[in-house]
């Protein structure tokens, strides 16, 4: 058994390691070949079996043939970081609500309205998506960023409520009742003692946000016509009869890269097995 | 300032927390309020607090409404049974929090501060988180930073129950000292430990069920504790409460001829009554009131010995380290002299006489 253990518990890592990376190698190997690299089948190592060029990256920052993925990006990361930051606000404000103060109306209380947050994600966007049509177009903001940006927020909200009730419900009351004692007001509790507490449960809340809000495609796609494209369309709009599989290739890593860097910067809060555990 | 409670009442799903609480706590002294567990300690220093509302009753601070205060006006601190600071704030910053809040300039913050941190010997501890610290030191802080403000009211919730005991020992001498700093602060300490209560209070409060069932000074409330229930929590062990008799002359416990009546309860109608006397009033002699011991207690220095006279169950406090078999049948012999008589309610008839002569004699 002990020596078993070790060689079964790598060999599982390997197994799944490699079923995760592997799609990934895949596509930064197909990112640096052209037409003819593709053709015999999947190849990895690079001047051996393939001749490796620069050819899809071009494509992607604007070389002829290809697409510009700059203002996409641009778009994109607009929208992901004002939804994620609006979402957090409002999203901790009334999560903190919710685990802190009781709400009644008839036989609606604190549970059912964290359930109504959180059944906006069981629905499937193909639902909300008419009515957002319809709402955009009532204030004229279909096909423009600050449009886009109220219906991811719309999207992102709920994660953040149900995340950072969570969280606070970890932090024990009695931090806000001394904070009362100590002189101040409701609001004041919240920003003074309850926020600097909550760093890890706003981190996760905020990677999250920030995945939903970045990968979303289908949205964009049907709230948005000619003047406003996000980087998932870009790639979409990418394909045709006869894919560039390079240029896909390339801006799908592209468009993946503020992720695993954020991924990165959080990757210890996210690790943590108890967040408010912080907290005693 | 003075806090006058009246007819505090809170139930909740049907149990009472507070019943008809009435009292009025005076500026400049210590309160300790004692009780069991559950006894409503905790809810009273919350609602005085202001984190816990009422059912009804009023209470005023000097004669201008108190409950409707918001909580962050109350000009009081808190120091809870658990070890509560700011996680994210060091050991200085914790205890400045509180005086920022009340807009002090900088130099007093840190004076004050300073101050406090050192009179519960953490001077050298600013910088490090409470997460860093010891149980005890925790509750240090805690109490520097309530005491640091110098507050109107001042609460302290069983502070040092969840300590280790030589720690609460000297926490507990230390405090008298830490209080006098405090000047005309409204001092209120709950404890359900009756030496602690008596040792620190200027006035103490017996709670019981959500009630106040006596206020006095400490000796007052241990020489004439009001009734039995008093008896029992102001006494640890609790004090031996007993049925009997008072006939022609004679007490009988269980049908047994105890003694003859004392003085101090001379002129007593004969009846039944319930008699009360310590453990350290009873003892194991060769004759006397016989019963079997059911349990046995060693505590380093006492042992207590559990005896069982019919249906009445005696505790007997004894010097030393005793060996006493289980189911072994004991005589005991009580104090006469120290006997309290109450009446079949409970209610004290005669308190035990002597009380501060006997045991200064001891």
């Amino acid at each position: 058994m002990s020596r078993l253990y070790p060689t079964f518990k790598y060999t599982v890592i390997a197994l799944w390691g490699s079923f995760v990376v592997g799609p990934f190698l895949w596509a930064l190997t197909t990112s640096f070949k052209d037409a003819n690299g593709v053709q015999g089948g999947a190849t990895y190592i690079p001047w051996m079996q393939y001749k490796p060029t620069l050819l899809g990256w071009h494509n992607i920052f604007g070389g002829a043939g290809g697409i510009d993925v700059v203002q996409p990006f641009l778009n994109s990361a607009i929208i992901t970081i004002a939804a994620s930051a609006i979402s957090l606000v409002l999203g901790s404000l009334a999560a903190y609500g919710l685990s802190r103060y009781r709400f009644k109306l008839g036989f609606i209380k604190n549970r059912d309205i964290i359930f109504f947050f959180v059944t906006q994600r069981i629905m499937p966007p193909v639902v909300l998506v008419i009515p957002f049509f319809y709402l955009l177009q009532q204030v004229n903001l279909l096909d423009t960023i600050p449009g886009l940006i109220i219906v991811t927020v719309a999207l992102l909200l709920p994660i953040a409520v149900w995340v950072m009730v969570d969280f606070f419900n970890g932090i024990p009351r009695e931090i806000d009742e001394m904070a009362m004692l100590d002189g101040c007001g409701p609001f004041e509790v919240f920003v003074r003692t309850i926020l600097p507490n909550s760093l890890p449960g706003l981190t996760v809340a905020l990677m999250f946000c920030a995945v939903f809000g970045w990968n979303d495609f289908f949205f964009a796609f049907r709230l948005t016509f000619t003047q406003i494209q996000t980087l998932p369309q870009a790639v979409v709009a990418l394909n045709s009869s006869v894919p560039p599989w390079w240029t896909l290739s390339a801006a799908a890593l592209f468009g993946l890269l503020p992720l695993i860097l954020l991924a990165i910067r959080v990757e210890r809060y996210l690790s943590r097995g108890s967040l408010p555990g912080a907290v005693r | 300032m003075t806090l006058h409670a009246t007819d505090l009442r809170l139930a909740v799903d049907g149990v009472d927390h507070l019943k008809d609480v009435t009292a009025t706590f005076q500026p400049g002294r210590l309160h300790t309020v004692i009780g069991r567990t559950l006894a409503g300690k905790t809810t009273l220093m919350r609602v005085l607090a202001g984190l816990q509302g009422v059912d009804s009753g009023s209470l005023t601070r000097d004669g201008a409404d108190f409950l409707t205060t918001p909580v962050w006006q109350r000009d009081t601190a808190m120091v809870y049974q658990q070890f509560i600071n700011y996680p994210h704030l060091n050991v200085f910053e914790n205890v400045a929090f509180p005086l920022k809040r009340a807009g002090l300039s900088r130099d007093e913050v840190q004076r004050r501060a300073q101050e406090s941190l050192a009179r519960v010997g953490l001077a050298e501890f600013h910088e490090r988180k409470p997460s860093q610290l010891s149980g005890g030191q925790q509750q240090r802080v805690a109490l520097a930073r309530a005491l640091a403000r110098g507050a109107g009211i001042l609460l302290l919730d069983e502070p040092f129950v969840n300590l280790d005991y030589k720690l609460r020992e000297q926490l507990r001498e230390e405090f008298k000292g830490l209080f006098s700093g405090q000047g005309d602060a409204v001092v209120i300490y709950a404890t359900t430990e009756p030496a602690e209560a008596m040792m620190l209070g200027d006035v103490v409060l017996v709670m019981h069920e959500g009630q106040i069932i006596q206020i006095g000074a400490p000796d007052e409330v241990f020489d004439r504790p009001a009734t039995t229930t008093v008896a029992r929590i102001i006494n640890d062990p609790p004090m031996n409460i007993f049925a009997g008799r008072i006939e022609s002359g004679q007490i009988t416990v269980a049908d047994l001829q105890a003694t003859h009546v004392p003085v101090h309860l001379a002129g007593l109608p004969d009846g039944s009554y319930q008699f009360g006397l310590r453990a350290t009033d009873v003892s194991l002699a060769r004759s006397g009131i016989e019963g079997e011991v059911t349990f046995v207690e060693i505590s380093g220095s006492e042992t207590f010995v559990h005896v069982a006279v019919g249906e009445a169950p005696f505790v007997v406090q004894i010097e030393g380290i005793h060996d006493v078999a289980l189911g072994e049948l004991v005589a005991m012999k009580l104090r006469p002299e120290r006997l309290f008589a109450f009446d079949q309610n409970g209610t004290l008839v005669r308190p035990a006489a002597n009380e501060h002569a006997a045991r200064e004699g001891h």
